[in-house]
């Protein structure tokens, strides 16, 4: 599991150019499932199992798509000027080195100003490919990139950049290959664009007409020192989300994620996200509405170069899921 | 993806009554949520031209020109028929109004400009303190929008009723190389696709939305994209310029889009991240057949093509924008050849599309 995990955080794929980490999951589950198709805006459906009369079309939701920066600009002397591909957070970029779709790398520079202590607006940082003229620089306007930072193994803990949502595609993946589906039918879409606002899970769902929803995404944690006040911890099992500031769960969706890994002895946190949302906000509001819920990874420092899971988090995930899928939905 | 460049094109012509055309949108007020002067103009030009067309629910205007031939791409353009503007939010007696902006205007902007009021276009001001009377610090301050009233004098006191729509005045002229006018962000997109229409493509089937509420937040195209259920669209804007030079002679490096240096390509801004094929399909088209053209900056900001690309399944979408100074201003500048490049861009690139365009999935 961390070696896939590994794999998928290494592949570059901010918003809107997914292609490779696409390609990557096609050559994974292939051979494990029914069919597939990629659509308009690049999403990936993948069908495995039938519906029976009693089963239900379960759509299972995770992101290729990270954040990452667009080039602007490059200047006569071959910096290059950037703006953003979803929550980059100006505090991040310090130090950072970003590598770009053909495999290009540079690294983060900032204008002087301000104190030691303050951090400049994206506008005031370039990217620096070493290079002196414009002619040199081997990116042009519109050309994107995403952090470049090495995965770290520390045991339980596992760390990357792309954490979020890699770690939902690795659990998305593990179930198509080896889920039982029951009467149900599973419908894993792999979607683009969540990062800068939930765009292909909304044309996904549109064509999908899920009975149930469900998104595989990471939210954020209370465990760190002086964190804001949330319930949820790394390692204490994957988190079912009750709200956030995108979605209210549908209750009954709540209520059988809960009641499932109750009976399976499945560890599990309840979620209630302040700031933030998954495709599932998507997902609900698609067509004439879709009940919908989302299973939670927690991951410390989201949206940073160096994203932080708990694998025994991602084992339960898979098994909750696994339960969820393969038996009689009663909602 | 390789093009070849057809020897027969001929890049359609701007002609007088073009620019005519352009100049009766301009002058038209069409605040968002009141398109009714807009839709007036298009509806009469365009009547001849289409095979069919309708008014939907919330306004829009759409129609279809069929190309020859069965099955071929069908091919939605968009182009926002309102402007930002004012509505009156309450009578204060005397001729005196009090007012909301509508869009996105700068309240910096607003102060002494002429604008027009209601059905019967009654002419008024924005008003505020003459410099005589203003102290140093009120100078250097911008004034608020609950500060200002619209001052229409006291002969049309109790004439207006808040909720009623008011937009700027300034009237449409041509200048050297250069177009002014209010609100050519979008009428110059409005007057893009009637010129294309005068000259349709013929290897697609064009579905066109003249849309409503734009600049309140895409709201017309959303619903109309849902409707012509379209293989793809373009939407034609006009995006802002900040291509002056700068004061210490530094490099502008966050100028948007340069006025005079052709139709701005989008590949990514605030709503929409371009379908990647369309892109290199316009570029390629733009380098083969020598127009001009320039990639918008990315960065913030929003066309229809936004809420265009996420209806249904999923629509692959782009924006062409004519590149404009001072845009949602009582003033705005575009030049008339970039007018003409975006014409001619659209046209060819629309002659090159077939059903093998959007072969494959979406990847650069």
């Amino acid at each position: 599991m961390k070696s896939l995990i590994k794999a998928l955080t290494e592949i570059t794929g901010p918003s809107g150019y997914e292609e490779k980490i696409r390609d990557f999951i096609i050559d994974q589950i292939k051979d494990h499932v029914d069919n597939f198709e990629v659509d308009a805006l690049g999403n990936l459906i993948v069908r495995k199992g039938n519906k029976a009369s009693n089963g239900k079309v379960i759509m299972l939701a995770a992101h290729l798509d990270e954040i990452g920066i667009m080039i602007t600009h490059v200047d006569a002397n071959g910096f290059a000027r950037f703006s953003t591909l979803g929550g980059v957070y100006p505090r991040n970029m310090a130090g950072g080195r970003v590598r770009f779709l053909n495999g290009d790398s540079g690294i983060i520079g900032m204008e002087p100003g301000g104190t030691i202590k303050s951090v400049p607006d994206i506008a005031k940082m370039y990217v620096d490919f070493g290079v002196t003229t414009k002619k040199d620089c081997p990116v042009n306007i519109g050309d994107v990139a995403c952090f470049e930072r090495t995965f770290t193994d520390l045991g339980d803990r596992i760390v990357a950049k792309a954490m979020d949502d890699r770690v939902g595609i690795a659990i998305l993946i593990e179930l198509l290959k080896n889920a039982k589906t029951g009467p149900n039918q599973i419908v894993g879409v792999f979607t683009t664009q969540e990062e800068v606002g939930t765009r292909g899970a909304a044309s996904a769902a549109f064509g999908v007409m899920p009975d149930i929803g469900i998104a595989i995404d990471v939210t954020i944690t209370g465990d760190t020192p002086n964190a804001n006040l949330m319930e949820v911890a790394l390692g204490k099992g994957p988190a079912i989300k009750i709200k956030d500031s995108g979605m209210i769960s549908d209750p009954k969706v709540v209520k059988w994620m809960v009641e499932t890994a109750t009976h399976a002895k499945i560890p599990f946190q309840r979620e209630i996200l302040a700031a933030g949302w998954t495709d599932a906000k998507a997902i609900q509001v698609s067509r004439d509405g879709v009940p919908a819920g989302c299973i939670s990874i927690p991951c410390r420092y989201v949206h940073s170069p160096s994203e932080m899971i708990d694998i025994n988090d991602v084992t339960n995930a898979i098994k909750l899921l696994s339960n969820l899928v393969s038996k009689t939905i009663s909602i | 993806m390789k093009i070849q460049k057809n020897k027969e094109w001929r890049a359609p012509r701007i002609r007088p009554k073009n620019i005519e055309l352009l100049e009766n949108l301009s002058n038209a007020v069409a605040v968002s949520g009141d398109e009714r002067a807009v839709r007036k103009i298009v509806l009469s030009k365009i009547k001849d031209l289409v095979d069919d067309f309708q008014m939907d629910a919330l306004g829009n205007i759409l129609a279809t020109k069929k190309g020859k031939g069965r099955n071929l791409p069908k091919v939605m353009l968009a182009a926002h028929m309102d402007e930002v503007g004012f509505m009156i939010s309450s009578d204060e007696g005397k001729g005196f109004y009090r007012f909301e902006i509508v869009g996105g205007i700068d309240p910096r902007q607003l102060a002494g400009k002429p604008v027009l009021v209601g059905k019967d276009r009654i002419p008024g001001v924005i008003g505020a303190k003459a410099i005589h009377l203003a102290s140093s610090r009120e100078r250097k301050n911008s004034i608020s929008v609950d500060s200002l009233r619209i001052d229409l004098g006291p002969g049309n006191s109790k004439k207006i009723q808040s909720g009623t729509w008011a937009g700027f005045a300034t009237k449409f002229s041509q200048i050297g190389p250069s177009l002014r006018g209010k609100a050519l962000d979008d009428r110059v997109g409005v007057a893009t696709i009637i010129a294309l229409l005068e000259n349709p493509p013929e290897n697609i089937d064009l579905l066109v939305a003249f849309t409503v509420q734009e600049e309140v937040g895409l709201r017309g195209a959303k619903v109309a994209a849902y409707t012509l259920a379209p293989d793809m669209a373009i939407a034609l804007d006009c995006t802002p310029s900040l291509d002056m030079p700068l004061w210490d002679g530094k490099e502008n490096v966050e100028y948007r889009s340069k006025i005079g240096q052709g139709p701005a390509i989008y590949i990514g801004d605030g709503a929409t991240l371009a379908d990647p094929r369309l892109v290199s399909l316009i570029r390629n088209v733009g380098d083969e057949y020598k127009i001009p053209y320039q990639i918008r900056q990315p960065g913030k900001g929003g066309t229809d093509a936004g809420n265009i690309h996420k209806q249904r399944e999923g629509i692959p979408s782009i924006s062409i924008s004519v590149p404009g100074r001072y845009l949602h201003t009582a003033a705005s500048i575009i030049r008339l050849k970039d007018w003409k490049n975006t014409i001619s861009l659209l046209h060819a690139s629309l002659s090159h599309i077939n059903n093998q365009t959007l072969k494959g999935d979406r990847r650069r």
